[in-house]
């Protein structure tokens, strides 16, 4: 139990590479939480991927004891919350957990998208926001022209700013102290019934279940039985305590103000829902804590075992991810052509390809991914509505009276002389310009644009258009009917399930001669010729023709050859297990990823 | 050549219907293979076992050598008779007379020579070799195969050939009249050859009194100087539609002057084939004797192996002169492995392969499903117990491979 004076809550809201991990590192190492000999580079990244991609995909939590210049002994929790525009449910609801944040700025790059949209998270929950400039040691670095944007872009006064280099440690205790300075304390009271808000919860192998607790009021004991007022649960705590770097400490209890967990045999983390208000079973608080929006999968796409023998341990796998994400949804789904697999959503593609990764690396299935589908409307003439997650289960379009498709509201800032690459890029994917307007020397443009054009290849066209200098963000944007259609692509006269596509009828033509063009190139030849069309309905809009192999054979072949030759065939045997048989057709299961980016 | 009837403990007469594995290797006979690794000169082609000598050879240490290498063939075979014996290369026509009289003679003392056996000379076609054409005939060669390889001096010296056409021409009537068979090899798909102009050459081939023609596409191999050439960008080759054009052109042009193709590049008079080679397209068993030589011997024990001595040439006398058994490396090849090698052997021939004998090997018979697609589309025949490539099916054979085997 701390005092609620003595006690901040706070999280560090920053763009990709701009700092934030290393800077939380040197908190902790400041405030003695970690030895020297402990000091792994970026602490709370503990997923490989994590430190692999330099990004925080789950928000950590670490509690640090740290006395301050005035002589008094503070407790600070740390939520660090990951930067992408994929996780951006866990920012909200980290940041509705804590009171204040640190802004850090690479003092070189300026504001970037994800500084925005994170700060606007932290502007929404009411934070008392203190600016840090961080690699202010770098040649590059420009202190006050980025104090002036973030004045400018944010609205938020940066004249207090904290000069930093988290790298060499300079003015990291500068930014302790403002911590404790510029922070306001939680408020709460211990006498009144517990509330307490349901952060996060993830499968410990150790623990099991563990619940992230923020309290409120009141006092969370070990041995309490407690009960979630959404879900209606109740449970008995096993356990209190807090996170330390490196370790959970058990403690005897938790009190207003305070970060911490709890177990109580809780079977799966799907048992739990994020922003569930816990108090006692026998003394319920009157008013549960408003709930946050559940995250919701917002890209689909099919994930199929190349070696068909595999299902049973990917559905395992599957299985196994989703005990600690919540947000990833799957069912089992079959193709023709891929046979059994899994219908999977995602929050956006870096969630995808996370998910994809950990699937081929921690678990070793090599993996066939679909086309990445967003979730359409689906109005019925009868007056329904239905989701539509797989273009392959569209229904008869006589029966569809419009379709409708999810837009995002994209931000993307970006060097002046990029500008014009930017803005074709978007016009092309039929994006309605919102706003255009200048943050320094650079424009920070928000455009409108169909999810669907976005999940397919915008992030590597854009990154190309402008050489790694724009920065992007997006949220949800509600739905907008438009002309949409399924386009499906026949291979030697059989429907290829598993690239068909919902294309809008403007672009049908361009996107399904690219992918014939593509397949062209992917599909190895045959004995015969191999037809490749994109069609809408019945109608053909593309065609290209993969020529029948006209000779391959080896010129000689006698008693010297017999070996190498059976030894090359052998060789072929295992290259066809990457291939899908479509007919007589082998399609290289590399066709299914590659024949849905666009270069065009 | 003595005849096989000095010879005690004769081998049962070849069945093709062989009951069991251990005996397939009787579906297909027994060849002797003798290599010589010299050549004159490196053709920029050749991805063969050849070397250019840097001394002279010493003739009696390397005849010494393969005599030596022929009787440990000679245990792991155990007796048999050979229905074929091949000498290739490298350039045999370099090997004294004597040398081949000897080795025909150790054959026969080792093996017995089935009467009317078939015993090649693969020779070049110059002056100075037609000059051994007699020897070697009085050595026991009947037949010969020449490398004449094009009809014009301008191709042949792009080949790096060292013979002119009209020396060739000339060396072919020596051998006419020398050896009861002569057979030649052309290479076509020639940098700068058009389908007219091999139609042209080949009716001139043909009306060469010739029985049998091996006649090859050009294969750019790695590791050759044709190789680095063509990787360079300095060597360019007829574009894939012209030479699949030149090869169904091969295949018409042969058939109507009565030589059809019996294997994807080999056309002979029906009764002509090349039956050594034939005993590998056939699966059959074979021993390899010399540098680089490869074999297939099925033992006393009934495992297939197969052989492969090493390639160069000091490396291989090395080991065969420290004696003790035979220089070559040896593998067992299991039967589903046999079954593959037949398959794929026997639809190179245009009688193509016992689907009986590959479902014994393979200890299961070809996929129908696999069978059946080949056939829809013309590509191969499957009439009872055979399956063929059709004159479709031969020319993208690999992938018929593919499609049956991978």
């Amino acid at each position: 139990m701390t005092e609620l004076s003595r006690i901040r809550n706070f999280s560090i809201v920053a763009h990709i590479d701009h700092g934030k991990s290393t800077l939380a590192d040197r908190l902790i190492q400041l405030t003695g939480g970690l030895s020297e000999r402990e000091m792994k580079e970026q602490v709370l990244d503990s997923m490989d991927i994590e430190r692999e991609r330099g990004i925080t995909i789950k928000a950590q939590t670490v509690r640090l004891d740290y006395t301050a210049a005035d002589g008094e002994a503070y407790v600070l929790n740390l939520i660090d919350t990951p930067g992408h525009v994929d996780f951006g449910y866990e920012v909200s609801r980290s940041m509705r957990a804590v009171e204040g944040s640190l802004l850090v700025v690479d003092a070189s790059q300026g504001v970037e998208a994800q500084t925005l949209a994170n700060v606007y998270q932290a502007i929404d929950a009411n934070h008392e926001i203190v600016p840090v400039l961080n690699k202010i040691d770098l040649p590059a670095a420009e202190p006050d022209r980025v104090k002036e944007q973030i004045e400018d872009v944010i609205g938020i006064d940066a004249s207090q700013s904290v000069l930093i280099s988290a790298k060499s440690g300079l003015g990291v205790a500068d930014v302790l102290e403002a911590i404790v300075k510029r922070l306001p304390a939680p408020k709460g009271d211990r006498d009144a019934p517990l509330k307490a808000a349901l952060v996060d919860s993830w499968y410990d192998p150790y623990l099991g279940v563990v619940v992230l607790v923020r309290i409120h009021d009141g006092v969370l004991r070990k041995g309490d039985r407690v009960r979630m007022m959404q879900t209606g649960a109740t449970y008995q705590v096993d356990k209190v305590g807090v996170c330390r770097p490196t370790r959970k400490v058990d403690v005897e209890e938790l009190g207003p103000g305070e970060i911490g967990f709890l177990t109580a045999s809780i079977k799966q983390v799907r048992d739990t829902r994020v922003g569930d208000t816990i108090t006692h079973e026998k003394r319920l608080c009157a008013k549960a804590l408003p709930g946050y929006k559940p995250a919701q999968p917002v890209v689909f796409c099919g994930l199929f075992p190349v070696d068909s023998a595999d299902f049973e341990d990917l559905r395992t796998a599957i299985e196994k991810l989703a005990l600690n994400d919540a947000s990833f949804s799957y069912e089992v789904e079959t193709s023709a052509a891929l046979g059994f697999g899994f219908r999977c959503g995602f929050l956006g593609l870096l969630h995808l390809e996370i998910i994809r990764e950990r699937l081929e690396r921690e678990y070793d299935i090599d993996l066939i991914t679909t086309a990445p589908s967003v979730v359409y409307h689906l109005h019925m003439t009868d007056g329904t509505m239905t989701e539509l997650h797989n273009p392959a289960d569209m229904p008869d379009v006589m029966k569809i009276d419009r379709i409708e498709e999810p837009w995002i509201k994209a931000t993307i800032l970006v060097p002046d002389e990029f500008l014009g690459d930017v803005l074709k890029l978007c016009q092309e994917r039929r994006g309605v310009q919102d706003t255009l307007t200048y943050a320094g020397s650079r424009a920070m443009v928000v455009y409108r644009l169909p999810l669907n054009e976005v999940v397919f290849d915008f992030y590597d066209r854009l990154k190309s258009a402008t050489k790694g200098y724009a920065s992007f963000d997006y949220q949800m944007d509600g739905y907008q009917a438009d002309a949409l259609v399924k386009m499906q692509i026949l291979v030697n006269a059989e429907p290829v399930d598993a690239l068909s596509m919902i294309v809008h009828r403007d672009r049908a033509d361009l996107r399904g001669r690219a992918m014939c063009e593509k397949l062209k190139d992917l599909i190895p030849q045959h004995m015969f010729q191999v037809p490749i069309q994109a069609a809408i309905g019945g109608r053909i809009i593309a065609r290209e023709t993969i020529r029948a192999l006209r000779k391959d054979v080896t010129a000689k072949c006698y008693g010297g050859d017999v070996s190498r030759k059976r030894k090359l065939l052998d060789k072929q045997k295992a290259g066809k297990k990457k291939m899908r048989q479509f007919g007589k057709v082998d399609i290289p299961q590399e066709a299914f990823i590659s024949a849905l980016k666009m270069d065009s | 050549m003595t005849g096989g009837d000095a010879k005690p403990a004769m081998p049962p007469p070849h069945r093709a219907d062989a009951a069991a594995a251990p005996h397939d290797w009787l579906a297909g006979g027994f060849g002797v293979y003798v290599h010589w690794p010299f050549c004159a000169a490196k053709c920029p082609y050749c991805d063969f076992n050849s070397h250019v000598a840097k001394a002279a050879v010493d003739q009696p240490r390397w005849r010494a050598a393969l005599l030596a290498e022929m009787e440990a063939a000679r245990a792991a075979t155990g007796p048999r008779r050979a229905d074929t014996v091949f000498f290739g290369g490298g350039t045999p026509s370099l090997m004294p007379p004597e040398t081949v009289a000897a080795l025909v003679e150790a054959v026969d003392r080792l093996w017995g020579v089935a009467p009317g056996a078939e015993i090649t000379l693969e020779a070049n076609p110059t002056s100075v070799e037609a000059g051994r054409f007699r020897g070697y005939a009085l050595a026991g060669v009947n037949r010969v195969s020449m490398g004449v390889q094009a009809l014009n001096d301008r191709d042949l010296r792009a080949l790096g050939r060292m013979h002119s056409a009209a020396e060739a021409r000339a060396a072919f009537d020596v051998a006419r009249a020398a050896f009861e068979r002569v057979s030649f090899d052309l290479i076509y798909a020639r940098e700068g050859q058009t389908p007219a102009a091999w139609a042209a050459e080949l009716r001139a081939a043909l009306a060469m009194a010739v029985d049998h023609l091996s006649l090859y596409q050009l294969t750019i191999e790695p590791g050759t100087a044709f190789g680095a050439r063509f990787d360079a960008g300095k060597l360019t080759v007829p574009p894939d539609d012209d030479a699949a054009t030149m090869y169904l052109e091969t295949q018409e042009v042969c058939a109507a002057a009565g030589l059809p193709a019996y294997e994807v590049s080999n056309h002979a008079r029906p009764g002509a084939e090349s039956r050594h080679n034939r005993v590998y397209w056939r699966y059959g068993d074979y021993a390899g004797v010399g540098p680089g030589a490869h074999g297939r011997i099925t033992g006393a024990d009934g495992a297939r192996r197969a052989t492969v001595s090493p390639s160069a040439p000091g490396a291989w006398l090395a080991a065969v002169e420290r004696g003790g058994g035979p220089s070559w490396a040896e593998e067992v090849v299991a039967p589903p492995d046999q079954a593959t090698e037949y398959l794929m052997m026997a639809l190179r021939l245009t009688e193509g392969a016992d689907l009986a004998r590959f479902a014994r090997l393979n200890g299961a018979p070809l996929d129908p499903a696999r069978i059946a697609p080949l056939v829809e589309d013309g590509l191969a025949t499957a009439d009872g117990d055979r399956i063929a490539a059709t004159a479709a099916g031969r020319p993208v054979l690999n992938a018929l491979l593919r499609a049956l085997l991978a």
